[in-house]
């Protein structure tokens, strides 16, 4: 019988939620790496049972845990992320240069076609890839080397790279996103680069209208059957753009605020996306104290507030940039997390919400593998 | 025979108890140490020392004898009570953040 597992990453440990296609009854199995800062959990789109999860510690470094048997048990894999040659510098906060030094993995994505290939976005920005399922990693460095990288500055969380988008039609087209870089295409595997950042305005952070980088991209989604259509959520503004990431224009349209961190589209119909607005980046909540989703079903620009069983009241929490994901039955179920360690699921593509668990750890990441 | 105390999350992840011995080649020091202790528990590579550079963690402090020793050179020789096994060599997890 077809089911789900969500793959929880928090600020304590990870969670693996499992359940038939009901999505009513929830096996909640946990804490793996008790203790250890879990920033993304994600399965092989061709082996799901194979889940690469990127484990890190202030005071340990950072891990890679691969598992073959649906989270079950885990392996440690390789954890040497070396930038290829002389790192070089980028900008710190106060614009003096500053070495390129590695922090953390925040995001993994694993390849569409290739259960051993793996991407890896790290902080300080780069991308890393494996082709022996997490053993050893290599630098895609044309991203830091295409001429820009050293101009790039970090975002109040650190400069972080946090979203890869593969695209299901053609390997060699991937599309990252750095804070506060913005948005950068591939069009070669990797290995040369260019920034996807013409549209975007960023006049609260940066004078010129048209700056080539620079922009605080929060994540990027995509629909798989239409992967030039992609969705933004930029630190203010949610944007779309319709050819792959050559540009850009604002779908803000009637949400009241347009500040927010977690987006993505539903999984049949790409045209309804959901976003989580937050009151801005000084007051990372909902507007007053209420948690609502919102969705359009026209790509934008037209909102309507999810509110169905999501506090209504009291609520300040925080839904981040990977906290929320899609599965792919019928009826389109919607996952997210708050930092208030609560993982919210839809098994109507949003229109009536329940707590899967209400008292994680902060949720940094939240993923969703559909079963057969 | 080195006796090697570990903190709990390296415990969790080398599937050990609180204490391990570890066979040392040559001299034991800080680097040798660790580096026996990575040969028979790899996936404590990179969680001690960076594993680029080597160096000991900011976070990671070795003690041994009721002494820091982690600011000695890592190649010093270790206190003899740590050579003969009558004290642990301990890897500890600084007490940092809330």
């Amino acid at each position: 019988m077809a089911g789900v597992r969500v793959l929880v990453g928090t600020r304590k440990g990870a969670f693996v939620l499992s359940s038939d296609a009901k999505r009513e009854n929830w096996d909640v199995a946990g804490p793996h790496f008790a203790g250890w800062e879990m920033y993304h959990l994600k399965g092989s789109p061709v082996e799901p049972e194979r889940i690469y999860a990127s484990q890190s510690s202030g005071w340990f470094g950072q891990l890679i845990q691969r598992s073959d048997d649906g989270g079950a048990t885990w392996q440690p894999m390789g954890n040497q992320f070396q930038y290829e040659g002389v790192p070089g510098t980028h900008q710190w906060y106060d614009g003096t240069p500053h070495p390129w030094e590695f922090a953390r993995v925040w995001h993994l994505e694993p390849s569409l076609t290739d259960p051993d290939t793996v991407y890896a976005g790290v902080e300080d920005a780069a991308l890393f890839r494996s082709t022996d399922g997490g053993h050893s990693w290599q630098e895609l460095a044309g991203l830091r080397g295409h001429g820009s990288g050293s101009s790039w500055q970090p975002g109040a969380g650190g400069m972080c790279l946090h979203t890869i988008v593969l695209d299901p039609r053609d390997p060699g087209r991937i599309v990252i996103a750095i804070s506060a870089a913005g948005v950068f295409r591939s069009d070669d595997g990797g290995e040369t680069w260019r920034p996807a950042n013409r549209g975007l305005r960023s006049g609260e952070s940066i004078p010129d209208e048209d700056a080539e980088v620079g922009h605080c991209v929060h994540h990027v989604a995509r629909h798989a059957g239409r992967p030039d259509v992609l969705y933004m959520q930029k630190h203010w503004d949610v944007m779309r753009s319709d050819d792959g990431a050559e540009s850009w224009v604002e779908v803000s349209g009637d949400l009241p605020t347009d500040f927010g961190f977690a987006i993505d589209v539903h999984a049949h119909e790409p045209d309804t996306v959901y976003v989580v607005p937050i009151k801005s980046d000084s007051e990372h909540f909902p507007l007053d104290g209420q948690l609502r989703v919102y969705r359009s079903r026209v790509g934008g620009n037209e909102w309507e507030p999810l509110t169905k069983g999501l506090p209504q009241a009291n609520c300040y929490v925080n839904v981040l940039r990977d906290a929320m994901a899609v599965d792919s039955l019928d009826d389109c179920g919607v996952y997210f997390g708050t930092t208030g360690g609560q993982v919210y699921a839809s098994a109507d593509s949003g229109d009536s919400w329940a707590p899967i668990v209400r008292d994680l750890p902060a949720v940094l990441s939240v993923e969703v593998q559909t079963l057969p | 025979m080195i006796r090697v105390v570990l903190p709990v999350h390296l415990r969790d992840l080398a599937h050990v108890d609180r204490e391990v011995q570890v066979d040392v080649v040559g001299e034991p020091t800080q680097r040798s140490v660790i580096d026996a202790l990575e040969a028979s528990y790899p996936m404590l590579k990179g969680t001690i020392r960076d594993p680029i550079t080597q160096r000991r963690r900011a976070f990671v402090r070795f003690f041994a004898c009721e002494e820091d020793l982690s600011h000695d050179p890592p190649d010093a020789p270790l206190p003899e009570a740590v050579v003969t096994g009558a004290e642990p060599f301990f890897v500890v997890g600084a007490m940092a953040g809330g």
